[in-house]
């Protein structure tokens, strides 16, 4: 019989006013007990509409069978049938989109904790785990991936359990992309994501960090000098968007990428490192994306007074619910319903002060919702006479960032969108013959877990490439 | 804990360490992928240990057979300390690039290269190029006094032209390498083209004389970056009115057209905490030695 209990079991968490102090992770995990019981709610239903709703197809009731039965190392296989990365799934998936969003259970009260479930189970494994993978047979065929994010990292994955030797290739010096230099320690622990990797390297594929592809090395000279037969390119969204208003250029401007790359991939946060970040008094974090909600956590747990500036309402946020109450119950102060127009500087008398055309404030217009738009959205409009400034010394730009140009500029024939996403086919198949790509590069800025789905298809359809060729 | 072992196996070796003058050293670092590929006015981005800090140098020289990239870089702030501290033989953590455009050079003539300080050291490699094409090459260098003049013979080689400038008349001429470059112009001097690189604020001089001339000049920045590929917009200029990334757009640019009080302003962000990194870090020194 069936836990019939209506809401999800409580996950345990660090205290909010502990937790907006220190990088630590968030949410602390099942026990053992707490995971069976939640196991237990799930019916077992027979069209399994959680499944559909996964974008690996992890065989859902079937790992959440064996938890309830307390074969959690059981329950690991089965993930790991479909999903390379379950330990970074199970936090950083939106689950009520996907598999949780189809349960059942979710008709009347809340759906199975699948995310958290899957979380427990990866933890489980990785925390008794002391060996690693054997590596796979070699079957004597090799593939590049550029790009070491979800996308690549899940191609790798399917490419190697299949007997590729597969060669990453990584701009930055550590490996896991969105992974490390996006997502915050607290909410997905950087040693989570070495230790996937690690798992990955011992399957038998190599990364190489320090490569920047268009540059270092070229598409073309992947095929034909180093002999790859296919690539799968992975190299995800980086260029970030600012919104052309006066003053974006002051000091005390930051894109996302730039605050959350010196925090979480430089550890600026620390006093080992090298890498400066000041300590902002008030900082305006302008968008209302998940990037923007990893934005304002990480400014709040530099000590300051963290605001999300949004020009719609709460409703409206784009970011995960979850993800939302989290900065709400840390202490970020949301101004909805707000437009910036304006970002004020600073001058001082002596000009190489460092303090000199720093931000002081940010001028803001107040908004209201009009009619739908062509996206359904209700349409923000300036309310008039509703100027005001915000007092602030930081500004935080999140407002999405599109596909990076390096490999497009570089790779004759390649062809991309007007908006500089690459155009691919069902399979993931790029414009050139033997190049694969997938994730945030052909999708702009989109979820883990899309990328992976990604990564996945193009793994298939390049195996499926190299066995026709070699036929 | 598990070993980072895609970080260890990878690291880059200093080959050659040279001091060029009291605060200024050249290295030849092995970096085989990088050599490969390497043009001047490019840049490589480093980081000398596991929590160091990434900062781009522009590219000074490279030997593709031998697979080394040159960098000369000035003690300024924690980590090109840290980095004049290391020696041959030492490795260097992580060394990426070729990054940015490189030099355009097609079909330029008659240029005149205006370098000052350390930045002659990145000027260096475009005169070179630009010399072993049949290029005529004019190289003004400008330093603070003797002590601190760099790449004296090595452009003399690369130019047909070569004039010395010092800030106390203790080397060459007295005075800035913006009289040397009106004296030159005014003689009768044609250039297709100005290129220059040093100081923000000799830059911007370069570019403000040579515009009442019309003469076309392209300026080498080198901003506060983070990853160097186009991802943190750290390194935004505005240049002619539009935001540009210097790792991606640049490094170099219509000197004409760049905001330079704006890169001279953003280039100070992180003074105070450098001031006080370099003194904790020189109190940790002493304690070493102590």
């Amino acid at each position: 019989m069936a836990n019939m209990q209506l809401n999800k079991t409580p996950m345990p968490s660090q205290e909010p006013n502990v937790r907006n102090t220190n990088f630590n992770e968030v949410a602390l995990g099942y026990t053992e007990q707490e995971a069976i019981n939640e196991a237990k709610r799930c019916l077992n239903c027979k069209n399994r509409p959680c499944v559909g709703g996964c974008p690996v197809k992890i065989y859902i009731p079937d790992f959440i069978a064996k938890v309830a039965e307390g074969k959690f190392e059981e329950a690991y296989d089965i993930i790991s049938k479909s999903s390379s990365l379950p330990a970074i799934c199970g936090r950083v998936c939106p689950q009520e989109n996907q598999c949780e969003g189809k349960c059942v259970r979710g008709i009347k009260g809340e759906s199975v904790a699948i995310g958290r479930l899957e979380r427990f189970v990866a933890d489980y494994h990785n925390e008794r785990c002391k060996k690693w993978p054997n590596e796979t047979k070699n079957n004597g065929h090799r593939v590049a991936v550029i790009g070491s994010g979800p996308a690549g990292l899940t191609c790798a994955s399917d490419l190697v359990r299949r007997g590729y030797r597969v060669t990453i290739f990584e701009a930055l010096h550590t490996p896991g992309g969105v992974l490390v230099y996006g997502i915050p320690e607290f909410r997905l622990p950087k040693a989570i994501v070495e230790k996937e990797i690690k798992g990955l390297e011992a399957l038998g594929v190599e990364i190489k960090t320090n490569v920047v592809v268009g540059k270092t090395v070229s598409i073309e000279e992947l095929q034909s000098e180093y002999g790859y037969e296919a690539i799968f390119i992975g190299s995800g969204a980086g260029l970030p968007k600012f919104m052309n208003i006066p003053g974006e250029n002051l000091k005390g401007v930051f894109s996302a990428n730039e605050f959350l790359t010196r925090i979480n991939l430089m550890k600026a946060y620390t006093p080992e490192s090298d890498t400066p970040i000041l300590a902002y008094k008030k900082v305006a974090v302008v968008g209302g994306g998940n990037v923007a909600m990893d934005a304002a956590r990480c400014a709040k747990r530099l000590g300051g007074e963290v605001y999300v500036v949004y020009r719609r309402g709460m409703e409206e946020l784009p970011a995960r619910h979850e993800e939302v109450e989290h900065a709400i119950e840390e202490g970020v102060i949301f101004k909805t319903l707000t437009n910036p127009v304006e970002i004020i500087a600073r001058t001082t008398e002596d000009k190489r002060d460092p303090k000199n055309n720093s931000v002081c404030g940010m001028k803001c217009v107040e908004m209201e919702l009009g009619e739908p738009d062509e996206s359904g959205r209700r349409k923000p409009q300036v309310k008039e006479n509703s100027e005001f400034v915000l007092d602030v010394d930081c500004v935080i730009m999140a407002l999405g960032t599109s596909p990076n140009p390096l490999i497009k500029s570089t790779t004759a024939g390649l062809e991309t969108q007007k908006w500089g996403g690459i155009v691919v086919n069902e399979d993931g198949l790029t414009s050139l013959d033997g190049i694969y790509a997938g994730g945030d590069a052909v999708t702009g800025s989109a979820t883990v877990i899309l990328a992976m789905g990604a990564g996945k298809t193009a793994a298939e359809a390049i195996d499926k490439y190299i066995q026709a060729k070699n036929q | 804990m598990i070993t980072h072992n895609w970080m260890v196996d990878k690291m880059y070796k200093i080959l050659v360490k040279r001091a060029l003058n009291p605060t200024v050293v050249l290295m030849e670092i092995e970096a085989p992928m990088v050599a490969k590929k390497a043009e001047p006015g490019q840049f490589i981005i480093l980081r000398t240990d596991e929590n160091g800090e990434r900062i781009p140098l522009t590219v000074a020289d490279y030997d593709r057979e031998k697979g080394s990239v040159t960098i000369i870089f000035q003690t300024v702030g924690a980590t090109t300390d840290k980095l004049a501290r290391m020696n041959e033989g030492d490795y260097i953590h992580d060394f990426v690039g070729p990054l940015g455009k490189k030099t355009h050079t097609d079909g330029l003539k008659r240029v005149a290269v205006v370098g000052g300080g350390v930045g002659c050291a990145i000027a260096y490699p475009v005169a070179k190029k630009l010399h072993s094409l049949g290029c005529e090459v004019h190289a003004i260098c400008g330093f603070r006094n003797k002590e601190l003049v760099i790449l004296e013979d090595e452009f003399k080689k690369a130019s047909s032209k070569f004039v010395l400038m010092s800030d106390d008349g203790s080397a060459g001429e007295k005075g800035l390498v913006t009289d040397a470059l009106k004296k030159l112009i005014e003689s009768g001097e044609k250039y297709d083209e100005v290129i220059t690189i040093g100081p923000l604020i000799m830059m911007k001089f370069v570019c403000a004389l040579t515009k009442e001339y019309g003469i076309k000049t392209v300026a080498s920045m080198n901003p506060i970056m983070v990853d160097g590929t186009g991802m943190c917009g750290g390194c935004r200029l505005t240049v002619g009115g539009k935001t540009v990334f210097a790792c991606v757009d640049g490094p170099e640019f219509d000197g004409h057209l760049i905001d330079f009080d704006e890169a001279m302003s953003r280039s100070n962000i992180y003074a105070d905490f450098e001031k006080h990194k370099r003194e904790r870090d020189c109190n940790l020194l002493k304690k070493e030695v102590e």
